[in-house]
């Protein structure tokens, strides 16, 4: 008996068991055969077959189809910078998505089996399957608003930047200018003479910007002890007019909260913090003159955030955004892996007094690691036809640095490229890049027949 | 003491995924809420804001979605699309399958092979060709080519789907049922259909799925009057604020149906899932 039939016979059981045929009823039940298969078969024929086939032969020719030029649209597919950055783009997806996502998924698969709502975690986190990506890339369009004010993310990171690092406290402020001295960096400098007072006017600070404690600034004392320095920080500026510049009038206000900082001889030898009225006094300085200074920090313009759609984390956003949707996928699949694992090998390990990482590490992940390939595999053949959410998430002017190959073939042979040619090269680049997990199929399949 | 640290090990593992948990759902939530907002308030402040003054929410959005004709007709549009789409493949398949899995004919094994292969090939590599074919046959930009597209795609898995669960069918059952003398057409609908009833129905949510969440072969094989609600609405997501009014409660419209399916059959729904992850 020859492997063929041997294979015939277990994919299949020969209809001709039974009774036997006669070679007419043999004959009718091959036409009835072929009316079950037609169907399935003509449309297989006519719109994959030939399309590939069409595509792989349309790939040898120019862009309007009438010369044959070889294989110059695949050479021209690495010269082209807009090809080159799909395909670097589309290895960054490889490389990154398929990973993160089987890690996450064991992660998740394993921790969720401690909890009681297990059902409920897993449902919620696959449920994003049933999204579609035009969907998806709204609501991602949504979160990943640059707009601290409008989009989650960068609420999340400004508040979080700001609880730890504190908000500077007069973006808009200037030094009066002729009496304060800006450095390159920003920052505000004025030179304080031996014994008497410092004061710093300062303007651009718009009343209701101010402080809520801030308090009357009051003209700095001249008397000072020894090793004492005195100054104010104010807002060179009286509400109703009056007043004179570089001088602390009565109702100009102070300005607490400003960071200020003695330098002698280029290194900063003190710093305080003023006072609610604007003063400040540093202490246990030596005899001589300094250079009273406002560091930039007080000045920083707000912390806005991250660039999420910006050219270059474009691509980690939308990946981001693929986590979101294929997370619960690894991790329901290798939940269902888990659930196979042997109990007595677990059992027996923690008998022995193994602690859970052991057990992770040298049994979980080893028994797992069929089941984490089979994850891996699917995510990769997935991540190369990413479309969808790279065509709708990346904004317009920033569509070129997020492109990868199925996008870019889309551009190219209908977005305006017009390349056919260049175009079909492409597709059949992504048939290529299959084909490993083609062969993996057939191969797999014919083993499960034996 | 042991026990205090698995306790304490137990409340970190809980934690983590409850912040997972809510990570996962903000996006949706954020969705939702905004579309229930006007375009103005949105352009003002992110949705959370609305929390604080639920007086911005109103269904005011979905009352214009059903006043706006694109959107409406998109959305019937999607159904024309899917429901046909979905139908064809199981029917299509389940004859195929059957046949590949009980009946003999002429190149039955390397056809059956060639189904196996198919099954990772990229629809993008079958636009162009099938543009033009279509283009010849007077199917472009229709609903029926649309459709014709889906089914040609999703045939492969489909076609292995079934032939995998019938091939399993006791050999037995199907010989008795010959005996009996029953034709062909006559095991297949009494016999073989009901008991596949279970891969069907994971076959069928899937495909509806992947036709209903579809936006790339319609962008190119629909035109204005044949688009689905996917194409409608990427097609003003280049105004992205001022439209923002129809997205988010577009996105939402269109994604509620999938996930309904999804909580009325979760089972067949994960089960189609994955094994349709391998297309």
């Amino acid at each position: 008996m020859t492997a063929t039939t041997a294979l015939k016979q277990q994919a299949g059981p020969q209809p001709a068991a039974g009774p036997a045929p006669t070679r007419r009823g043999r004959r009718r039940g091959r036409t009835v055969a072929l009316l079950f298969v037609f169907p399935a078969l003509l449309l297989l024929g006519a719109l994959v077959v030939y399309p590939v086939l069409f595509s792989v032969g349309r790939s040898f020719f120019d862009a309007s189809g009438t010369r044959f030029v070889g294989g110059d649209n695949y050479t021209e597919m690495f010269r082209d910078p807009a090809t080159l950055k799909a395909i670097r783009n589309t290895t960054i997806w490889v490389v990154v998505a398929p990973a993160l996502l089987t890690g996450l998924g064991l992660i998740l698969a394993v921790l969720v089996e401690k909890v009681r709502w297990a059902t409920a975690f897993k449902l919620l986190l696959f449920m994003p399957m049933a999204v579609s990506f035009l969907a998806a890339g709204i609501i991602f369009r949504l979160a990943y608003d640059e707009d601290p004010d409008k989009g989650v993310l960068n609420a999340a990171v400004v508040s979080v930047h700001d609880a730890f690092e504190g908000t500077s406290t007069y973006p808009t402020a200037r030094g009066r200018t002729g009496l304060l001295t800006q450095d390159p960096d920003g920052s505000y400098r004025t030179t304080a003479h031996p014994g008497g007072p410092v004061t710093l006017p300062m303007v651009g600070v718009l009343p209701k910007d101010l402080p809520a404690q801030a308090r009357p600034a009051a003209p700095a004392p001249h008397t000072t002890g020894p090793g004492e320095l005195r100054g104010v920080v104010y807002l060179d500026f009286t509400p109703g007019g009056g007043g004179k510049q570089g001088r602390v009038d009565p109702k100009e206000s102070g300005l607490p909260g400003m960071k200020v900082e003695a330098v002698r001889d280029g290194k900063t030898v003190a710093s305080t913090t003023t006072a609610a009225d604007g003063s400040f006094r540093f202490t246990g300085l030596h005899d001589g003159s300094y250079t009273v200074k406002l560091p930039k920090s007080n000045f920083a313009p707000p912390y806005q955030g991250v660039s999420w759609l910006g050219p270059t984390l474009v691509t980690p956003a939308i990946i981001g955004a693929y986590l979101w949707i294929w997370t619960g996928f690894a991790m329901v699949l290798i939940g269902a892996g888990l659930s196979t694992l042997p109990r007595d090998a677990l059992e027996a390990a923690r008998m022995d007094g193994a602690n859970e990482w052991q057990i992770f590490r040298r049994i979980t992940v080893p028994l797992l690691a069929p089941v984490l390939t089979v994850v891996f595999v699917t995510l990769v053949i997935n991540v190369m036809k990413v479309f969808d959410l790279v065509y709708i998430i990346a904004p317009g002017p920033v569509q070129e640095d997020a492109t990868v190959l199925a996008t870019q073939m889309w551009l190219v042979s209908f977005g305006g490229g017009n390349d056919q040619g260049l175009g079909s090269a492409l597709g059949v680049l992504l048939l290529l890049l299959v084909i490993p997990a083609m062969v993996f199929n057939v191969r797999r399949f014919r083993n499960s027949q034996r | 003491m042991n026990a205090i640290r698995r306790g304490l090990g137990s409340a970190l593992v809980q934690a983590f995924l409850v912040v997972i948990g809510l990570v996962w759902l903000t996006p949706l939530a954020g969705l939702f809420l905004s579309s229930l907002r006007s375009a103005q308030d949105t352009a003002k402040g992110g949705w959370w804001t609305a929390l604080a003054s639920p007086g911005q929410l109103s269904f005011d959005n979905y009352a214009a979605l059903l006043k706006n004709a694109g959107i409406t007709q998109a959305f019937w549009n999607t159904v024309l699309i899917s429901v046909p789409a979905t139908t064809l493949v199981v029917v299509i398949a389940a004859l195929a399958g059957y046949a590949f899995a009980w009946l003999d004919f002429p190149l039955r094994e390397p056809l059956f092979l060639l189904v196996v292969a198919l099954l990772v090939v990229p629809v993008q590599i079958g636009l162009l060709p099938v543009a033009k074919l279509f283009g010849a046959l007077g199917l472009f930009g229709t609903i029926p080519g649309v459709v014709l597209f889906h089914v040609a795609y999703g045939l492969p898995f489909a076609v292995f789907l079934l032939r995998n669960y019938f091939a399993d069918i006791p050999k037995e059952m199907l010989e008795a049922a010959r005996m009996d003398g029953g034709s062909e057409w006559r095991i297949f609908t009494r016999l073989v259909l009901p008991v596949g009833r279970p891969a069907i129905a994971s076959l069928a949510i899937f495909q509806f799925l992947w036709v209903w969440n579809d936006m790339l072969v319609a962008l190119l094989f629909a035109d204005s009057s044949a688009q689905p609600l996917t194409v409608q609405l990427q097609s003003q997501i280049r105004q992205f604020g001022s439209n923002i009014d129809v997205l988010a409660p577009g996105a939402f419209l269109s994604l509620i149906v999938p996930v309904v399916v999804f909580f009325a059959f979760q089972r067949h729904f994960v089960q189609g899932v994955m094994a349709g992850s391998v297309k």
